[in-house]
């Protein structure tokens, strides 16, 4: 990937940004989202709830699918690979996704190693639940970066613990000194070069969005005063009573995440919100894996 | 003072104010109808997904009053999405968005992100700039009353219809402030 592929890849997240990403399965359901107001869509097989309930090893989606649904719509489509999993990746690229997700929701194919993401024209987003993972993908090549949180629960407290972790440890950086970077960067086990840009300029290099629980309004209001600059929703919407109002009022809660009365208005009569399942009462953190 | 609103429903909004505080212009943020009352001298559409923005413009009910004072002669610079929201035209698409500029556009016209590219061309009264292209759109073509004001590869990717100015590349992605700056004469010279 050269460099101006690198800064290309950069900017399209850029564009995205002030906007939700919503998972879709079939085409309908990507209407549906472009309908609604969403930025781009995640062309999967299975949202991460029901990979979450049906367990098994969970893979790349049929292209078929993904292909299906990148007719249907005008926005971007992205779409997940397995960490690690560099073939699948090929294949994505080959059909022309517009963003890759290396995810933790799909079953990782290598336990060691993420895919080498300066091997490819097509961009990546990868999930971080701190700075060290979030630098460390970067290095990687990933030009997009979204919190982990815990997918497919509709509990937004992990995504909450993954961005304040990974604000508080920017703020941490910005207050040191020049000569102390070093040091820093042995700890986070990232590249010197990432920490210093983190430390002149107070963000990561790339977009951060929030994923991983996102199931309302009041959520997603919630992590982009936390400082995310978007906002993911997997299962949230087409897990939820009436999708496209929900879908709506979410992407209006990214708009307006700052104004309570307009919150309230988009927060009434939703219908039935996806049924959480908090985190004590799950078997698989998908968080852990990846690191 | 000159104030420009800068439309903040979607996308890259916060670079287009970034390039005006460089040019020390100062700038503000819509993103409901109310933001809309206060004193603006011109209005900033940026990158992002057009219809993201549209459906946003229409629920806020901002899409009206904005119509009505472009038309009313309120200086406007659409970039990519925002020349899209502004053309009367899009390919295969037949929904009211602002429409108030007389140009045929063509809206992903480059294909996917692999079809993204930079380049480097000239732009009328300024020269050679820099040209960023996401997934963007070009203008097929123009009405006879509005202004061509930069080509590349063959295709219309920057124009001007009096108030209007519109690029489908992105200016408030790269350091060159000359665009900007041109918005901003034109807003002078009215």
């Amino acid at each position: 990937m050269s460099e101006n592929r690198q800064t290309l890849n950069r900017n399209l997240a850029q564009m995205l940004k002030g906007g939700v990403i919503m998972d879709v399965t079939t085409p309908e359901q990507a209407r549906i989202a472009e309908e609604s107001g969403a930025c781009a869509v995640m062309a999967l097989e299975r949202i991460p709830a029901d990979i979450r309930a049906a367990g098994g090893v969970s893979r790349m989606s049929d292209p078929k699918i993904i292909k299906g649904i990148q007719e249907a719509v005008s926005i971007p489509v992205m779409a997940k690979c397995r960490i690690g999993h560099f073939a699948e990746a090929q294949i994505l690229q080959a059909i022309e996704i517009d963003y890759i997700d290396e995810s933790e929701v799909l079953s990782p194919a290598d336990d060691v190693y993420h895919i080498d993401k300066t091997k490819f024209e097509v961009p990546f987003v990868c999930g971080a639940k701190n700075l060290s993972e979030a630098l460390r993908r970067i290095a990687e090549g990933a030009t997009m970066i979204r919190t982990k949180g815990e997918p497919g629960t509709g509990d937004v407290v992990q995504a909450v613990k993954h961005m304040r972790m990974m604000q508080s440890q920017i703020r941490d950086i910005v207050s040191k000194s020049e000569d102390e970077l070093y040091e820093a960067a042995k700890q986070l086990q990232a590249p010197y070069d990432l920490v210093k840009y983190v430390h002149d300029h107070g963000k990561l290099p790339v977009v951060n969005f929030a994923a991983g629980g996102v199931a309302t309004p009041a959520d997603a209001a919630l992590m982009m005063q936390l400082g995310a600059e978007g906002v993911f929703v997997g299962s949230g919407i087409f897990k939820s009573g009436n999708p496209r109002k929900r879908a709506t009022a979410i992407v209006q809660a990214v708009t307006n995440y700052n104004d309570p009365k307009i919150l309230a208005e988009i927060s009434e009569d939703l219908g039935e919100a996806m049924v959480g399942i908090n985190e004590q009462e799950i078997k698989l953190l998908m968080a852990e894996r990846g690191k | 003072m000159m104030r420009i609103a800068v439309l903040a429903l979607q996308g890259a909004f916060a670079e287009h104010r970034k390039m005006l505080c460089n040019l020390g212009i100062d700038s503000f943020e819509i993103r409901q109808r109310s933001d809309w009352d206060e004193h603006k001298d011109g209005l900033i559409i940026p990158g992002g997904e057009s219809t993201t923005q549209l459906k946003l413009l229409k629920d806020l009910e901002l899409l009206k009053p904005i119509q009505e004072d472009i038309r009313k002669g309120l200086p406007v610079f659409g970039t990519c999405a925002g020349l899209i929201l502004l053309a009367k035209d899009v390919e295969g698409e037949d929904f009211e968005r602002i429409s108030t500029m007389d140009i045929h556009v063509k809206r992903n016209a480059y294909g996917r992100q692999m079809g993204s590219f930079y380049t480097e061309d000239n732009f009328q009264e300024i020269g050679k700039v820099p040209m960023t292209f996401i997934r963007a759109p070009y203008i097929m073509r123009g009405e006879p009353h509005v202004d061509i004001l930069a080509e590349t590869g063959g295709h219309i990717v920057a124009a001007q219809q009096g108030n209007q100015l519109v690029t489908s590349f992105h200016p408030e992605l790269n350091d060159d402030p000359r665009i900007h700056q041109y918005f901003i004469n034109m807003i002078t010279k009215q």
